[in-house]
């Protein structure tokens, strides 16, 4: 099955169109990346099919549901975001735990004590850190926080906007191997946005380049190994990521 | 070129106080610099960009700084007063911030703000101070460079606010210029060309450069020479081209956590912070 369905799909803020035409399908478990340079749409697109950009036409399919325009509950449990910068994304006077219950008072869902508890764990937080607060916190753990919020309605779908360019190398690293391991786990389909080609060879298994808001190419991450890219915007972004020093021509 | 080192550190120390007591975040630095290029790698809170500033003396009270010694081409920056150190910061030794937004001066046009720089260091009749500006600009390879002097920063892109930051400090002709994570805000595609400019310009000049960054990678490619910092101390001091040889459980563990293009790895090492206390 299908887990996302873009058909067609043009996005605008206002009289300027952002996004046109775009179209793409990523399968159940499958973890898809959208590669390209700021202001290329790669972030709008995620944010149209969460319903944070809801001027749009064309068709946005979702596990085989058609999203609407209009907030929806049932999507909310279906398919969650995680933001780039994790010193924006949370609410500064909220502690960790209110952070975490608030889904499950929305969505009223019981033994709300108990799943918080299991989640932090399952990202890898300890205890103590649940009654505190954002600033208490560094930036690895804050983005630990914000992916366990997503995960706390058990969505099938997670759509990551540059989960780690706010963070340090080895914090990275921690974070990409934490989100590798959720989706091993819970069998997870994710839709990644990233400038870090490299990542996308560490994460994913195709990727979607961007370029002034139209998708030039659809290629899968293993040509990245030797650089075989159609376009010749996907060749300059390779090779303005340095290429693959590892291999020799 | 044989001559005296262009900057030479010794024991450099930074600290801060704070309610437990005096806090050091650069903990007895030492380097020499010829007109080469260094490059500084560290992750946040690692003491490189407090490193960066202490060279130009602009650590902000609380915070202090001292050193065994600071000499930059002979003169004694420890005992300069703040009237002629001001005298030295742009003219000699400059630095590029990382974030062109919010180091350009939204109230400015972007010609007055390079003349700026220029006039506060030489004195030159005007004509000559608009010709160094629009050359200068040409030098950072920004197209229609009389078009592009009286605009204001809120209305050109993130990699030319960069270029025209690089026109502004080197226009003044430093001998050493320091560049503190000069493309962190910048696209990959545009990271490159930046990068290629401040090597070429600095090359071209026979000016030294110490570039400030977290990124290995980038560092390996545009440096002569590398220090890896951690917790304020240099850990590990290398020949860029000898950066893979690496010995310092901190540096391995730094290049290793760095996803590949062809990645095979089923999981990325992870740093065991146990090791090092701090940060």
């Amino acid at each position: 099955m299908t887990a996302i369905s873009l058909k067609n799909l043009d996005i605008s803020y206002g009289p300027t169109k952002v996004v046109e035409a775009a179209s793409f399908d990523v399968a159940e478990g499958e973890s898809f990346a959208l590669v390209g340079e700021s202001g290329s749409g790669k972030s709008t697109i995620l944010k149209a099919i969460a319903g944070l950009a809801p001027d749009w036409t064309g068709e946005i399919t979702v596990l085989g549901q058609p999203r609407g325009h209009s907030v929806d509950h049932g999507f909310a449990s279906r398919c969650q975001m995680v933001f780039q910068d994790p010193y924006g994304s949370l609410h500064p006077r909220k502690s960790v735990d209110r952070v975490l219950s608030e889904p499950l008072k929305i969505h009223g869902i019981s033994n709300r004590d108990a799943r918080v508890e299991d989640m932090l764990a399952a990202v890898g937080l300890d205890r103590r850190f649940r009654f505190r607060y954002p600033h208490q916190l560094s930036g690895g753990q804050r983005q630990r926080v914000a992916i366990a919020r997503a995960l706390m309605l058990e969505p099938k779908v997670m759509l990551l906007d540059e989960p780690t360019s706010a963070l340090d190398v080895s914090v990275q690293a921690e974070i990409l191997n934490l989100l590798k391991k959720l989706r091993r786990e819970q069998g997870l389909t994710y839709l990644m946005v990233t400038h870090n080609l490299p990542v996308v060879s560490f994460m994913c298994d195709r990727m979607a380049v961007m370029h002034k808001g139209r998708i030039v190419e659809i290629a899968p991450a293993s040509a990245l190994h030797d650089g075989r890219f159609q376009d010749p915007y996907t060749q300059s972004l390779y090779a303005a990521s340095g290429g693959n020093p590892d291999r020799k021509d | 070129m044989s001559q005296s080192p262009l900057l030479e550190l010794e024991n450099l120390r930074v600290s801060f106080p704070t309610p437990k007591g005096r806090v050091e975040v650069v903990k007895g630095l030492s380097f020499t610099l010829g007109r080469e290029r260094l490059g500084i790698v560290g992750e946040s809170g690692s003491g490189k960009s407090m490193t960066g500033r202490a060279i130009l003396r602009l650590v902000r009270r609380p915070g202090q700084q001292d050193a065994d010694k600071m000499t930059f081409d002979g003169i004694d920056l420890r005992r300069l007063s703040e009237r002629r150190m001001r005298d030295l910061r742009g003219a000699r030794i400059s630095m590029i911030m990382q974030d062109p937004k919010f180091s350009l001066n939204p109230v400015m046009t972007i010609g007055e703000q390079i003349a700026e720089a220029l006039r506060t260091h030489e004195r030159l009749a005007r004509r000559d101070v608009q010709a160094r500006v629009l050359q200068m600009l040409e030098a950072v390879r920004i197209n229609d460079p009389k078009r592009v002097m009286a605009l204001y920063p809120h209305e050109v892109s993130g990699g030319m606010g960069q270029r025209i930051m690089i026109a502004m400090m080197l226009i003044p002709r430093p001998d050493l210029l320091i560049a503190d994570e000069p493309t962190s805000a910048l696209d990959v595609s545009v990271q490159a060309q930046v990068l290629d400019l401040i090597d070429e310009l600095v090359r071209d000049k026979g000016m030294g450069l110490i570039l400030i960054s977290h990124d290995l990678n980038l560092v390996a490619r545009y440096c002569d020479h590398i220090l890896v910092m951690h917790a304020g101390q240099v850990v590990e001091s290398c020949a860029a081209s000898e950066l893979h040889n690496a010995t310092h459980p901190y540096t391995r563990g730094l290049l290793a956590a760095v996803p590949r293009m062809e990645e095979t790895r089923e999981e990325l090492p992870v740093l065991d912070r146990s090791a090092w206390s701090g940060t």
